[in-house]
């Protein structure tokens, strides 16, 4: 059967609770009136993008987008559309006045961030009319390899990557050793759910990286550098090749770069998305072909790296900071951040703010101040929870400790990590044992096998969660949480394993009366757990309409016209859409 | 390139051409390209700025792109500098609006207060 046209009609409960069946109704019984049965397909959907304007359909081949429906208005576009091909204008969808688009507060200061967004990425002349390639121009023709580790070292620059580790000291000790066949290495296996800092840099800025690379080299005397990306970033890939291949064009990478006699070229190396490859040695290894796994240091890449040759490993967004610090000085870039963490760094701010996206600032800027005035504060004005920071990897900080100056130290105390950037808010609807299960499966799910604390260990952790979050908790449970976590942290080679456990600690120190709750009481707090709640019909409120028992998708609720109706949880599946339906509110979870 | 100096004429003949280009073209319109704004219909919105540039013939506006600028939940993001004014960001632009910001901002010179990121 051919149909001249299609109807999709929606059968969202916002729609159906405004009478989406009647409209259905009609519209059947017009085509059939009209003679159009055979010729037009009518197909329920589940939402059409404007329940709130409902009921909604949409009628192709056109794509007229009609709201507002009601049985009265069907014969009408019937008539009018599908006999006349007129499309009821009046009755169409419009676009409402935009809401206000906000941008930032100026607490940013860009460093990393200074040309992405401003220049062409894909123009290298873009970049040079913005003092690039400078920073190597001035260390080939001025400086010595060592005179380079000290400015970086004095800069106080550690690794943005999240360990914090000073990059002039890993320089210095690539510099001094042994071998005449070096190494430089980018990290940009950017893992961390929701994080995407270095993918930003990679494609609005991708000579900074380049210019970064190029004088690490110089400093420790290698000529060959790769850049490991995940293959899921194929627009930063074609970004940074094309970046290459023009630098090649300029002689800024090559053989006698400006004349200096200095030889240094890049290579792409694109990483299938393992989470471990983050980790330097598992990096290398899958840059080498070999399987992404971690394997024990010392010897550190330093020394031993990659191929067994003395190799500098960054993070992406180490190596952008360092044309600007040869350029401007180390007491410049000492002059921002708090005594041990200098300079700027990116966090991309997710979760329950009202601003999401990527933010600049300088480190010892307080969370308050990132959550509140950057991140413009809790979504619909709910209250502040908690702020995990660092990815899967991090901890989660509660309210009591806003205030704390963002640093490597300050972050670590209060159980999390910098970590790469992640930044994730949650608001009082989050139910902090749901985001210890979310991360464990993360890592669990991730966790390359070697170690077996931390392929068993964070398997068994996640199981304990899931039965609290099933109600399956028993007295016990924290305990044994908290020593899996020890064995796990203290038996694991990477950092993968060793932080696997922060989420589960962090939100056991701040937030254990949840746990105590879900276990012993069986009860979920937050009223996120499925398992845990209930939805109630308060007899007193219902008005017995039999919209809630009409929209049961398992049919849980009984009642007859005028009655008040019940739920039985025995067969309630928990969805919320009695509660979405419930013209008077009486529906509530417990 | 051989020299510091070679690299110091090709940082002057970019800051040249740059120059040459904003006296040259009225209008500069920046489109945000990174991940994000491709997601969001970026791509699309760039082709309905030149379709549109190209149907009413306007010789005076070049169209560049960028990476990301950090506001990521409103892209698809177009910038929009006309002369000396200053550059106006505009946020979820997608294709359909796009002829109106030429239309407006470009060709009557008044920018389309209501997507303006602020």
């Amino acid at each position: 059967m051919v149909y001249r046209a299609h109807i999709l009609i929606c059968a969202h409960p916002q729609c159906l609770d405004k009478g989406a069946s009647e409209v259905e109704a009609e519209l059947l019984k017009q085509l059939e009136a009209q003679g159009l049965k055979d010729e037009v397909q009518v197909v329920e959907v589940d939402g059409l993008g404007r329940p709130h304007q409902g009921p909604e359909m949409v009628i192709y081949p056109e794509g007229t987008h009609y709201v507002g429906l009601s049985p009265e208005v069907i014969p009408h576009i019937v008539e009018e559309h599908l006999l006349k091909g007129r499309p009821v204008l009046a009755m169409t969808y419009k676009e409402p006045p935009s809401e206000p688009l906000e941008a930032p507060a100026a607490k940013e200061v860009r460093v990393v961030l200074r040309n992405v967004g401003k220049i062409d990425p894909d123009n290298i002349e873009d970049y040079i009319a913005e003092d690039g390639y400078m920073a190597l121009a001035k260390v080939l023709s001025e400086m010595t390899p060592q005179q380079v580790i000290d400015e970086v070292l004095r800069s106080g620059l550690r690794g943005r990557g999240g360990a914090g580790f000073p990059t002039g000291r890993k320089w210095a000790f690539a510099a001094s050793a042994p071998g005449d066949v070096k190494y430089v290495v980018c990290n940009g296996d950017e893992g961390d759910p929701g994080a995407f800092m270095n993918r930003r840099v990679l494609e609005g800025d991708p000579h900074a990286v380049l210019e970064g690379m190029a004088i690490a080299a110089y400093a420790i005397g290698a000529h060959q550098g790769y850049i490991y990306v995940r293959a899921e970033y194929p627009i930063a890939v074609r970004t940074l090749r094309l970046a290459i291949q023009q630098a090649r064009e300029y002689g800024l990478l090559g053989k006698n770069i400006l004349g200096s006699g200095f030889d240094f070229d890049v290579e792409v190396r694109m990483g299938a998305g393992a989470f471990v490859c983050g980790e330097e040695t598992a990096l290398m290894a899958s840059i080498e072909g070999k399987r992404g796994m971690p394997r024990t240091r010392p010897p550190f890449p330093a020394v031993s790296g990659l191929w067994g040759k003395p190799t500098n490993i960054n993070n992406v967004e180490t190596y952008a900071n360092v044309p600007q610090i040869i350029l401007k000085g180390a007491a410049w870039f000492a002059s921002m951040g708090t005594e041990k963490s200098k300079g700027t760094k990116t966090f991309a701010i997710a979760g329950k703010v009202k601003r999401t996206g990527l933010i600049e600032v300088p480190l010892g800027i307080t969370l308050r101040e990132i959550v509140y005035d950057v991140g413009g504060g809790i979504l619909n004005d709910k209250k502040f929870k908690a702020v995990q920071t660092g990815g899967p990897m991090g901890g989660c900080i509660p309210e009591q400790y806003l205030d704390t100056p963002v640093d490597y130290e300050t972050l670590g105390q209060l159980g999390s990590i910098m970590g790469s950037g992640g930044f994730v808010v949650m608001d009082e609807d989050t139910c902090m044992v749901d985001i210890a299960r979310f991360f464990m499966e993360f890592t669990q799910d991730e966790s390359c096998g070697k170690c077996v604390p931390c392929r068993v260990g964070t398997r068994r952790m996640l199981e304990i969660l899931n039965d609290i979050c099933a109600g399956k908790g028993k007295p016990g449970d924290i305990e044994e949480l908290e020593r899996l976590a020890e064995y796990i942290r203290k038996g694991s080679l990477c950092g993968l394993g060793q932080g696997a456990p922060n989420p589960v600690l962090s939100t056991l120190k701040y937030f254990r009366e949840e746990y105590e709750a879900h276990i012993y009481e069986k009860r979920c707090p937050a009223k996120v757990c499925r398992a845990l709640i209930e939805y109630k019909i308060d007899a007193a409120a219902c008005i017995g309409c039999t919209r809630c028992a009409r929209n049961c998708p398992v049919n849980a609720i009984s009642g007859t016209v005028k009655q008040p109706h019940v739920i039985d949880p025995e067969v309630c599946i928990r969805c919320g859409i009695c509660q979405q339906v419930c013209p008077v509110n009486a529906v509530h979870v417990e | 390139m051989k020299s510091l100096e070679e690299l110091q004429k090709i940082k002057e003949r970019a800051l040249e051409r740059r120059r040459l280009s904003a006296e040259n073209a009225r209008v500069r319109i920046v489109v945000a390209m990174g991940t994000c704004g491709i997601a969001a219909g970026a791509r699309d919105t760039m082709k309905a700025l030149l379709d549109e540039i190209e149907r009413k013939q306007l010789a005076d506006v070049v169209v560049t792109q960028t990476g990301c600028i950090g506001l990521c939940e409103y892209e698809p993001i177009v910038q929009v500098k006309v002369g000396d004014e200053e550059m106006v960001t505009y946020g979820k632009i997608d294709a359909a609006r796009a002829g109106r910001i030429i239309e407006e901002h470009i060709v009557k010179g008044t920018p389309v207060a209501e997507w303006v990121v602020k």
